[in-house]
């Protein structure tokens, strides 16, 4: 393989605190910004997530700022913001930009990204986009009530449709194609550095499974993300510049007529949106499946069960997660011919999840299981892309998602497989690289009580709802008052509020354990995990150009667990094949 | 450095991860089973054959969830790090992959072939000629409805804008010129809807200002109603009752407030009702 070394200059740290800390181009300081800007935009959703369930559970509460209990506008807004928050800054951010950023580089033997201050003005970008996105709370009107899919013509006519949709519509617009800017450089960057800055005898099939993940997940970003920045720009116009791409003629909102609009389709913005919105679960959902292939290999002490395999089955997702996104869309007047093949298209993806599964708990077969904390998370993340993935096979079919469409039985399915699965492989990720980004060891007791409150908490929290779904109950209703049949459910809410609650609190067991263990942590050796692949070869935290000038070899793939004749049960990708010690 | 566990802390936790998952996929069967939150009976039979698809489908994936649940649950028991064990060095194998790929496949996707019988029924298929039409119109928080009256045509609508954009009326008039509509009985805002049970029945729905849904759970059908467009949806109702209709598109903050019913009546009862409506 080629060594660019032209391309990354090599690098004398910088000094003074704006260079090394604010703007930045060491992808390990980038990689850490974007983390922490999703911790603290996780926390923003949670806390919004906490306030819908309080007005589900007890619809005339009132809390402080909302002495007259929760609105049904207010409610509305908290769902849009919940949502965009969590898709955008915590789940596209987290593992791709955030441990992608830091790990992508390393694992491949390079001394940073191939673009490095591309890097820093994404990181920055997608700051801006969230300073813009909270903007929308304080502005006249408040924050949009749309719901993060934002339809047309609500999200499209203005302040007429309901509060928020004035000027908090506008900024939600505003971040979001900031994000789709920010991801896009973000994604030139993952592909460039993944094709050429790999070490020598570092070839494709070498890679470990997170390189894969992030380099699979980066081409689907630079496909999808432009959608979303066209349709954002053209819904911008229909508000703004009396364009009518997504508003019909002759509409007549609460006694005004809207004459300035001519012949749009409503189901045009879902086209658009949904092109962008299937790949962007898939986006969310693979680097955490690229995490825990790699978290379960390396605590089974097993070689990952079916490698290429996994390769496969990750690139058919990406490459069947763009030709599906009318499953959203089965009753929304689409031609109903369409949907019929977006039906088999959508049924069809679960065929390399099956895969996947199947291979996860291959790698345990016959493994050495150690039961640390990142393998917890590791071993919960499989349970619950089981539990959500196979909820979504009743979705597919259009003739079941009739009913299903809109009730909570969505609601149940995109949270276990994006709202638990994907933040299990974002724990995963920061347990196990905890000890190489700080030098020190994360207390395993409070990663172990924060599995266990978790993952009992979500199942929790989220099971119940399929049964709501079944029964009928729509999503984004502020209450049950509107429906007799909807009154039985009550119970329900109540009980699914208080597993919210104590799940909520649970992360703050691992909020304290991070920070804690950043400045007080049992100090970590170089390789606390005894795993294969090339961070764990270099210093903990890693100096500024990660491998001080000497660019490593790889001798072998990154699985290499257990190998008979070897005296160590692993054996690192740099290790020379005659220094391996036999036994 | 891996502190070397004892074999017991190891035991412990892989213990209870597999009981915790035993408990998951037991108590989740039994929810299904129980139906203890379930859908209403269909009222039509299209409705039942969607239930029969929804069936199919739980035993396939409940088959798939009990056996990946307790196999994960089974595994990490199993293969617990215990003194002297070591792991067996494979890299998979390739016969398994084929053959839990092909399985796969052809069951999803035979399902999800199968699924579109149902789908193909109601929306391939035009509404018979005899069928009662009904408009059905979507707006910020109400349905309306429109009959066409005993010559069983609809009047054409008229969209009647006062240049100022504040109006008195709604814009949307049944041109007064077109003999159809003389007899259009429209059911303003917050209308209840009836229809004669084993008759069938068109529904044109439409919308006024944003995107809505029309959702009754017993016919197992919903349709979004799009502004600009007029979309139908088929049904025979079999059984005689009052059903819930809800929204099921957020459309703004009054979204969970636009229930109305859907009856179902005897011939006699429904041209009673018709005679009220009429007034």
């Amino acid at each position: 393989m080629t060594t660019h070394a032209g391309a990354i200059h090599h690098a004398e740290a910088p000094s003074g605190f704006i260079r090394k800390y604010i703007f930045s181009v060491d992808h390990k300081v980038i990689g850490t910004q974007y983390f922490c800007l999703a911790l603290f935009s996780a926390f923003v959703g949670m806390y919004l997530s906490l306030l819908m369930r309080l007005r589900l559970a007890y619809p005339e509460i009132k809390l402080p700022f909302f002495s007259d209990g929760i609105l049904p506008e207010q409610y509305l807004m908290m769902v849009t913001m919940h949502g965009t928050i969590m898709v955008f800054m915590v789940l596209t951010t987290a593992p791709q930009s955030g441990f992608g950023n830091y790990f992508l580089p390393i694992q491949i033997g390079a001394a940073d990204m191939a673009f490095p201050v591309l890097n820093m003005l994404s990181f920055w970008t997608t700051f801006a986009s969230m300073a813009v996105l909270m903007a929308a709370f304080f502005v006249a009107g408040g924050a949009p009530l749309g719901g993060w899919t934002f339809y047309t013509p609500l999200s499209a006519i203005g302040a007429t449709a309901g509060p928020g949709q004035g000027l908090g519509a506008t900024l939600w617009i505003l971040s979001i194609a900031l994000f789709c800017g920010a991801s896009l450089m973000g994604a030139i960057n993952f592909i460039a550095t993944t094709l050429d800055l790999r070490a020598r005898g570092l070839s494709l099939m070498r890679l470990p499974l997170t390189v894969w993940a992030w380099f699979i997940t980066a081409v689907i970003s630079l496909l999808a993300f432009g959608v979303l920045l066209a349709a954002g720009i053209l819904l911008l116009l229909d508000r703004t510049a009396g364009t009518s791409f997504f508003v019909p003629g002759n509409l007549v909102i609460t006694e005004r007529v809207l004459t300035q609009y001519k012949g749009g389709s409503p189901i045009l913005w879902q086209h658009l949106f949904w092109f962008f919105g299937h790949p962007e679960v898939y986006i969310a959902i693979l680097p955490g499946m690229g995490v825990a292939s790699h978290v379960l290999s390396t605590f089974s002490r097993k070689p990952i069960f079916g490698y290429r395999a996994m390769v496969f089955a990750m690139s058919a997702i990406a490459f069947l997660g763009f030709i599906v996104w009318g499953h959203h869309m089965f009753v929304s007047g689409m031609s109903p011919y369409v949907g019929l093949a977006f039906s088999v298209l959508t049924m069809s993806i679960g065929v390399p999840s099956a895969i996947k599964t199947f291979n996860w708990l291959g790698t345990l077969w016959g493994g050495n299981i150690r039961f640390t904390s990142p393998m917890l998370f590791a071993l919960g993340f499989v349970s619950l892309f089981v539990s959500g993935g196979l909820s979504g096979l009743f979705l597919a079919q259009t003739s079941v998602d009739q009913y299903l469409h809109d009730t909570y039985f969505v609601v149940a399915h995109f949270h276990l497989i994006m709202g638990v699965a994907a933040i299990f492989g974002i724990f995963t990720a920061t347990y196990f690289w905890f000890p190489k980004m700080f030098g020190r060891l994360m207390n395993e007791g409070l990663g172990k009580l924060h599995f266990w409150l978790s993952f009992i908490g979500v199942y929790a929290i989220f099971m119940p709802m399929h049964f709501m779904g079944l029964a009928g109950h729509p999503r984004r209703y502020a209450d049950t008052s509107g429906a007799e049949y909807l009154q039985a459910l009550q119970p329900v809410h109540v009980f699914v509020t208080f597993a919210a609650f104590i799940t909520v609190a649970a992360q703050l067991i691992f909020v304290f354990n991070f920070l804690w263990s950043v400045w007080r942590g049992k100090k970590a050796d170089i390789n606390p995990w005894q795993a294969t692949t090339l961070e764990w070869t270099v210093p903990s935290p890693p100096p500024h150009d990660n491998f001080a000038g000497r660019t490593p070899t790889v001798y072998r793939g990154a699985y290499e667990f257990s190998v008979p004749g070897v005296a160590e049960d692993y054996v690192l990708q740099s290790t020379p094949p005659d220094k391996v010690a036999k036994g | 450095m891996v502190r070397k566990r004892r074999n017991s802390g190891s035991t412990a936790t892989a213990l209870i991860l597999a009981l915790f998952l035993l408990f998951l996929t037991v108590s989740t069967v039994y929810f299904f089973v129980a139906k203890t939150w379930w859908f209403p009976e269909p009222i039509n039979e299209i409705g039942k054959e969607i239930d029969r698809q929804f069936i199919r489908t739980l035993w396939i994936t409940g088959v798939v969830f009990v056996l990946a649940q307790l196999g994960l649950g089974w595994a990490l028991f199993r293969y617990r790090a215990r003194r002297g064990q070591r792991a067996s060095y494979s890299h998979g194998n390739n016969t398994m992959e084929v053959i839990w790929t092909l399985a796969t496949l052809v069951m999803f996707v035979g399902l999800g072939i199968y699924a579109q019988r149902a789908w193909a029924e109601v929306r391939f298929k035009s509404a018979p000629a005899d069928a009662m039409r009904i408009e059905v119109i979507g707006q910020q928080f109400k349905w309306s409805f429109r009959l066409p009256g005993p010559d069983g045509k609809f009047g054409k609508y008229k969209f009647e804008a006062h240049p100022d954009q504040e109006f008195t009326r709604d814009p949307w008039v049944v041109e007064a010129s077109d003999p159809d509509g003389r007899d259009d009985i429209i059911l303003g805002p917050g209308s209840v809807i009836a229809v004669p049970v084993n008759r069938p029945v068109e529904l044109l729905i439409r919308a006024k200002d944003v995107t809505h849904s029309f959702f009754v759970r017993e016919l197992r059908l919903k349709q979004d109603a799009v502004p600009g467009m007029t979309v139908p949806l088929q049904f025979t109702a079999t059984q005689t009752g009052r059903y819930q209709v809800v929204c099921a598109e957020l459309c703004g903050q009054g979204h969970h407030l636009m229930g109305t019913f859907l009856l179902v009546l005897s011939p006699e009862d429904y041209e009673k009702w018709l005679k009220e409506q009429a007034e």
